[in-house]
């Protein structure tokens, strides 16, 4: 399997990178990591005349908790993720998440940037990120805007980065004290996309009730989906077994997954209720233990 | 098409080549450099037998382009043995019968060489977890997590 | 074997020696098939088919050829002008090389590019310009097999069906009658899917003709070197080549299971290419062309009968069986064995009447199918067996244990006859089965899960108790095209008391460097370090059959202990003369003849492999070397029993396998470690197809998993610690007492985990589910009982 040719361009700055997609438009892709782009060229299911290699600009890998906000340079490879001390410590659900993607050498390669800006629904970030109710950032020939998680994937395989537009950044809310998250994935076996995967992120008051809820669903839809009815049921709430299991049936009523190899719609939505109640409860458990 | 011309250290040697963007990193490997223990298993970077090492990372050689390693470091097998004396892993390898056909080999040894850099004395499980992007059809890993847990053992006698 | 024979300087059998062929391997410096690089060498990548069934309008080269760097596009009507356009199978059935009107399956070759590097050979791929005209492929057998499905090979004249064998075994009528008056029937439909061997090197080759002195040497991914020598003379013969010209190096194989036995249309035409051109032809398949275009295995579809009394004395067996083997019967069984050696079906059960029969058929698949590390078709014949057990345990209520040993054929049963014609040359099942249930603690395993149960968790206990047929095998029964399935050992002792060895095997993984060199040493006393072992190139090498079917250590194993006998047998008559008395008055012990009565008297094998060379006597011939080639008196039976626990999440239907525990026999062993990794690797490959692994196709014949995404070959984190431990019982014929090994547990472990999932299960009135059981398939079975909202 071998990849067609292409011009291989290497800027040094945002701006010369936006310039390049400006010139190239649809012909152009965004190399990052590479590990969705280089297989698919390989397949030769993507046949870009351009690689815009963004790896060669300073000052996009880097991990920052600053000012309520943690900061994700798009360059930053999942492996950085796993091994950050401030993610350990206060991001259970990235740590989570960033364990679940692929493999170890992937995850040396693939960026956090890439896993959003890909806008695969079967991706993990994307769900993780909903969870978190994160933001991204956006350069192109106009400068830099905000996007909120919520408005970035609009359709399949599709973000709301313009054509001639760069992710550059992802923003977390640092988590209020007494917060957890998790994210758990079913796979065929490890590596593998999800069958179904939820992610939580929460917090919590001094009774133990639920402040503020976040809950993302990985695979199971043409794009990444926020659970928003469990949500709403959990908000404000100290959650017994019965409303748990309301929580996950809403959640499986949200997603809207698609029969493949990993198995029918109706299995998937059982797991996305399962899963969804699991993973509350284990962000309950570790906002209880961040206290 | 377009020619670049990279400057890769390759097992400590600086090599300066002209490539095609699209040559991928193991090809250049195995046949511009004709260093053949980096292998080929599979195009989707799920087998791991092209493991090598980029500035002290496990990565996928069949998933790179060469020009993306271009300035940077890489450690494929054949720069494992340091004066004519096998690495730890190598020697792991041997004595608790972590290899049978060999191919994945190298792959498994560059992968398990990063995982004890960042983790000199691992669990079966974190063993476990940690090879999981690199496939062996014949040890069923046993032995695998023997060799590791071998090489852990003398690298942290060496370094006490 | 109770004690060794040898020091460890000497290292023979039962030593655990560390391989020798590591040493090249821990360095990268194996060398692989695409690790050969010759002067000149030309690149080869084939274009495939899209469509499982359709007929080629026309073939458009032009774009192709007007790429620098493309020497050539070779198509089925350029094959044809030399007639090779078609070649015949191992079973006598014929398979396109390339076609010249229609393609049979999906990704079957279409044609073939010859460029510079591998980057030019793939962008000429996509420029050759296709035309199909598709047709509905016929994909299930069962529709295949309807009198209106459309004859598929119509190349076949006067074929009017898609049927291509019926094979039966057994006695019909005493079979037939014991199910009439048995008490009890049980049945069970049981498939084994189409899976790929997936070794983790693909297949390829480079072929190199040599116009000038017209030899043609061929660097190849083969298990069999001498045979596909001989394979290529009878092809190509009429194109000038002849089998003295033609060379097979196998060179270091990265794990073969089966799927390098065949002769794939690949190499077939890069040989064709090289000798066209000229110049050497490297071509060596992707990921994706190896899992959905070499031959799969299994792919048969069983409906299996027992019959017992009340008391679960199990009375009689019939498997009726339905085999897919795609659009041309490319198995690589024994030639009289159309079906393997699946009439091992009986098992290790003493069951008096026995018939089972199989009809095979086309269908718009790829051929096969190969072994997948089994000995030909038997993994099929076990999972069907212990499958029926187990569903005869649970409608009788008993214990799967107690019933096995119940109908065990006993210890003192050996040498025995089976039904279906088998001789089992020895075992003590009850033993291996006793080993087993101690080991893993089978009565308290059995109390926490009826607890268990009584929770609402799923937790199951599996068994297998398999025997196995390996070894193939004797010459009255076993060829294939014709030639008998001997295997070979030439062995020439150095001056200086060092040996080298050449065998027919070959080596992929085994470790055949070192555990000949402990055979040959066990025999002579030389140490195994100092006897260098070599197989695969055919110019050097003595003819043999291969290596699969675990048949190298019944086979060619053999050999070794043969020649190394015929060696001593000259030594001795060199010790004599060097000693100065009879032959009859010489003793041997390992490494030395003394004279009897005076031990203090005796000549070391190096002294007298020196004194060969340097002072042998009058009318003796100099020299110490000797060839055998053996033919097996009759094939080894190892078995084993295992037991698997799994844990299943009643609501997400996860399995977990908690503990496997793998005993196994294979008689006397030659070295302990690598019978122990053979066993975890062939245990991982029986976790496969049982848990992950299935080629799985649409209706129309489009492959939805051939790729490593899809197609799931288990991690390191999927398997389980593996615990192992053996019982020796060895085998009386075989001139080591052993049998063979590495297959046993792959043909073992999947009805052990397939039982235990169905045990976890049976309480909700589920008594068969078929490979791979997968968490998906676990829940839905959970669903339709109910058991899960």
């Amino acid at each position: 399997m071998i990849p067609p040719s292409f011009e291989y361009l290497t800027p040094s700055n945002i701006s010369d990178a936006v310039a390049l997609l400006q010139k190239h438009g649809d012909e152009a892709k965004i190399l990052a990591g590479g590990h969705s782009l280089i297989p698919a060229m390989r397949l030769r299911l993507a046949e870009p005349g351009y690689l815009i290699d963004i790896s060669g600009i300073g000052g996009l890998d880097y991990i920052q908790e600053e000012s309520g906000q943690l900061r994700i340079g798009a360059m930053t490879c999942e492996a950085a993720l796993e091994e950050s001390e401030i993610v350990q410590s206060k991001y259970p659900l990235l740590l989570d998440t960033a364990k679940m993607i692929a493999d170890p050498s992937v995850r040396n390669m693939a960026t956090v940037g890439g896993n959003l800006a890909h806008g695969d629904p079967a991706n993990d970030h994307p769900a993780t990120m909903l969870a978190l109710r994160a933001s991204v950032v956006a350069e192109g020939p106009n400068g830099t805007r905000e996007i909120k998680i919520d408005d970035f994937f609009p359709d399949f395989f599709t973000t709301a980065l313009a054509e001639d537009e760069i992710l550059t950044e992802i923003r977390i809310p640092s988590p209020p004290s007494a917060s957890g998250g998790a994210y758990l994935k079913i796979e065929r076996k490890v590596g593998d996309y999800a069958a179904a995967a939820v992610a939580c992120q929460l917090n919590i008051d001094s009774s133990g009730s639920i402040e503020n809820i976040g809950l993302g669903l990985t695979n199971v839809g043409s794009t990444p989906i926020r659970a928003s009815s469990a949500e709403e049921l959990l908000k404000g709430k100290k959650p017994d077994e019965n409303m748990l299991a309301e929580a996950g049936r809403l959640a499986a009523a949200d997603s809207e997954p698609m029969e493949d190899l990993r198995g029918s719609a109706e299995y998937k939505r059982a797991l996305v209720n399962e899963l969804t109640q699991r993973a509350i409860k284990l962000s309950l458990q570790r906002a209880e233990g961040s206290r | 098409m377009s020619k670049h011309t990279v400057s890769i250290d390759i097992n400590g040697t600086t090599v300066t080549k002209e490539v095609d963007s699209r040559m991928l990193l193991v090809h250049f490997i195995r046949e511009e450099l004709q260093m053949t223990g980096t292998h080929i298993g599979c195009d989707t970077s799920s087998c791991g037998a092209c493991t090598i090492l980029m500035n002290g990372r496990s990565v996928k050689s069949c998933t790179l382009y060469t020009v993306q390693a271009n300035g940077k470091s890489v450690k494929t097998i054949e720069g494992m043995e340091e004066g004519g004396a096998l690495h730890p892993l190598q020697e792991g390898f041997h004595e608790e019968h972590g290899l049978q056909c060999g191919f994945c080999t190298p792959g498994m040894i560059m992968r398990a060489a990063e995982l004890l850099e960042k983790n000199p004395n691992p669990s079966e499980e974190e063993i476990r977890w940690g090879i999981s992007g690199n496939l062996c059809r014949c040890t069923g890993y046993v032995n695998i997590v023997k060799a590791i847990q071998y090489a852990a053992e003398k690298m942290q006698k060496e370094a006490a | 074997m109770s004690e060794l024979k040898t020091t460890p300087e000497v290292c023979g059998m039962g030593h655990s020696m560390k391989r020798k062929e590591d040493a090249r391997f821990l360095r990268g410096q194996g060398k692989y098939t695409d690790d050969v690089v010759l002067p000149g060498m030309l690149h080869m990548d084939i274009v495939r088919s899209p469509y499982a069934y359709a007929k080629i309008k026309s073939i458009n080269t032009d774009a192709a050829m007007a790429i620098p760097g493309v020497h050539a596009v070779i198509t089925g009507d350029v094959l044809k002008q030399y007639n090779l356009h078609w070649m015949p199978t191992l079973m006598s059935d014929t398979q396109m090389v390339l076609p010249t009107d229609t393609v049979m399956y999906q990704s079957q070759e279409v044609a073939a590019v010859i460029a510079d590097d591998r980057y030019i050979a793939a962008d000429a791929v996509e420029a050759v310009e296709v035309e199909y005209e598709p047709m509905q492929a016929v994909v299930d057998p069962f529709k295949s097999m309807q009198s209106d499905a459309p004859v598929l090979r119509t190349d076949k004249e006067g074929k009017t069906d898609n049927h291509i064998w019926h094979w039966e075994t057994g006695d019909k009528d005493s079979t037939e009658k014991a199910f009439q008056n048995a008490d009890v029937v049980v049945k069970e439909n049981v498939y084994l899917p189409r899976i790929h061997v997936a070794s983790i090197e693909t297949c390829g080759c480079v072929a190199s003709f040599e116009p000038a002195e017209g030899k043609l040497t061929v660097y190849m991914t083969t298990q069999a070197p001498h045979a596909i020598r001989t394979v290529v003379a009878l092809v190509a013969g009429h194109v000038g080549l002849s089998e003295e010209k033609i060379r097979i190096i196998s060179p270091d194989i990265g794990g073969g299971f089966g799927g390098k036995v065949p002769v794939y249309p690949g190499y077939v035409i890069a040989i064709a290419a090289s000798v066209v051109i000229g110049k050497p032809v490297k071509w060596v398949e992707d990921r994706s062309e190896n899992l959905q275009a070499d031959s799969f295995a299994r792919d048969y579809h069983m409906s299996v009968e027992l019959a017992s009394s009340s008391s679960g004395k199990m009375e009689a067996l019939r498997i009726k069986t339905v085999a897919d083997h795609g659009y041309t019967d490319a198995a690589a069984n024994p030639s009289k064995y159309p079906a393997g050696m699946f009439s091992i079906c009986t098992g290790s059960y003493d069951i008096k009447n026995a018939f089972t029969e199989m009809d095979a058929y086309y269908t718009n698949k790829p051929p096969g199918g190969v072994a997948y590390r089994c000995s030909f078709r038997v993994t099929e014949a076990i999972h069907a067996i212990e499958r029926i057990v187990d569903v005869l345990a649970q409608k009788l209520d008993r214990d799967p244990a107690d019933l096995r040993m119940q109908n065990f054929i006993q210890p003192e049963a050996f040498p025995y006859q089976s039904a279906l014609g088998w001789e089992y040359d020895s075992g003590d099942y009850p033993r291996a089965l006793k080993l087993a249930m101690d080991t893993i603690g089978y009565d308290d395993l059995r109390k926490e899960q009826a607890e268990k149960r009584a929770k609402g968790e799923l937790m199951g206990i599996g068994l297998s108790t398999f025997t196995e047929v390996v070894g193939a095998g004797p010459s009255k029964d076993f060829d294939i095209l014709g030639i008998k399935m001997f295997d070979s050992c030439e062995l020439r002792i150095h001056p200086t008391g060092k040996a080298i060895a050449r065998f027919g095997t070959k080596s992929q993984g085994q470790g055949h460097e070192t555990t000949y060199a402990q055979i040959l040493a066990e025999e002579l006393g030389i140490p195994a370090a100092h006897i260098q072992i070599e197989e695969g190139d055919t110019d050097t090498a003595p003819y043999g059959l291969g290596t699969y079917a675990s048949r190298s250590t019944p086979t060619a194993g053999a050999a070794a202990a043969k020649a190394a006998h015929k060696v001593r047998d000259k030594a001795r008559k060199i010790a004599a003369h060097l000693l100065e008395v009879s032959e009859e008055d010489l003793e041997w012990e390992v490494g030395k003849f003394y004279v009897k009565g005076s031990p203090e008297q005796s000549k070391t094998i190096q002294d007298i492999a020196f004194a060969a060379y340097t002072n042998h006597p009058q009318g003796l011939e100099a020299g110490l070397e000797a060839t055998h080639y053996y033919d097996p008196p009759n094939l080894t039976f190892p078995f084993g029993s295992y037991i698997c626990v799994v844990d299943i999440d009643p609501k997400t239907a996860e399995i977990k396998v908690r503990r496997f525990v793998a005993i196994d026999d294979c008689g006397n062993i030659i070295n302990p470690m690598i019978v122990e990794g053979q066993i975890h690797g062939g245990l991982t490959q029986g976790l496969a197809p049982a848990m992950y692994e299935e080629l799985i196709y649409d209706e129309d014949g489009n492959i939805l998993n051939g790729n490593f995404m899809d197609y799931l070959l288990p991690t390191a984190v999927e398997t389980p610690n593996w615990e192992t431990d053996r019982t020796v019982t060895p085998s009386p014929h075989h001139p080591l007492g052993a049998k063979g090994v590495a297959e046993s547990p792959t043909v073992g472990a999947p009805p052990a985990i397939a039982n235990a999932v169905v045990d976890a299960l049976s309480h909700l009135g589920v008594e068969n589910m078929d490979i791979p059981i997968t968490p998906y398939k676990v829940w839905q079975v959970l669903k339709e009982k109910g058991a899960v909202a």
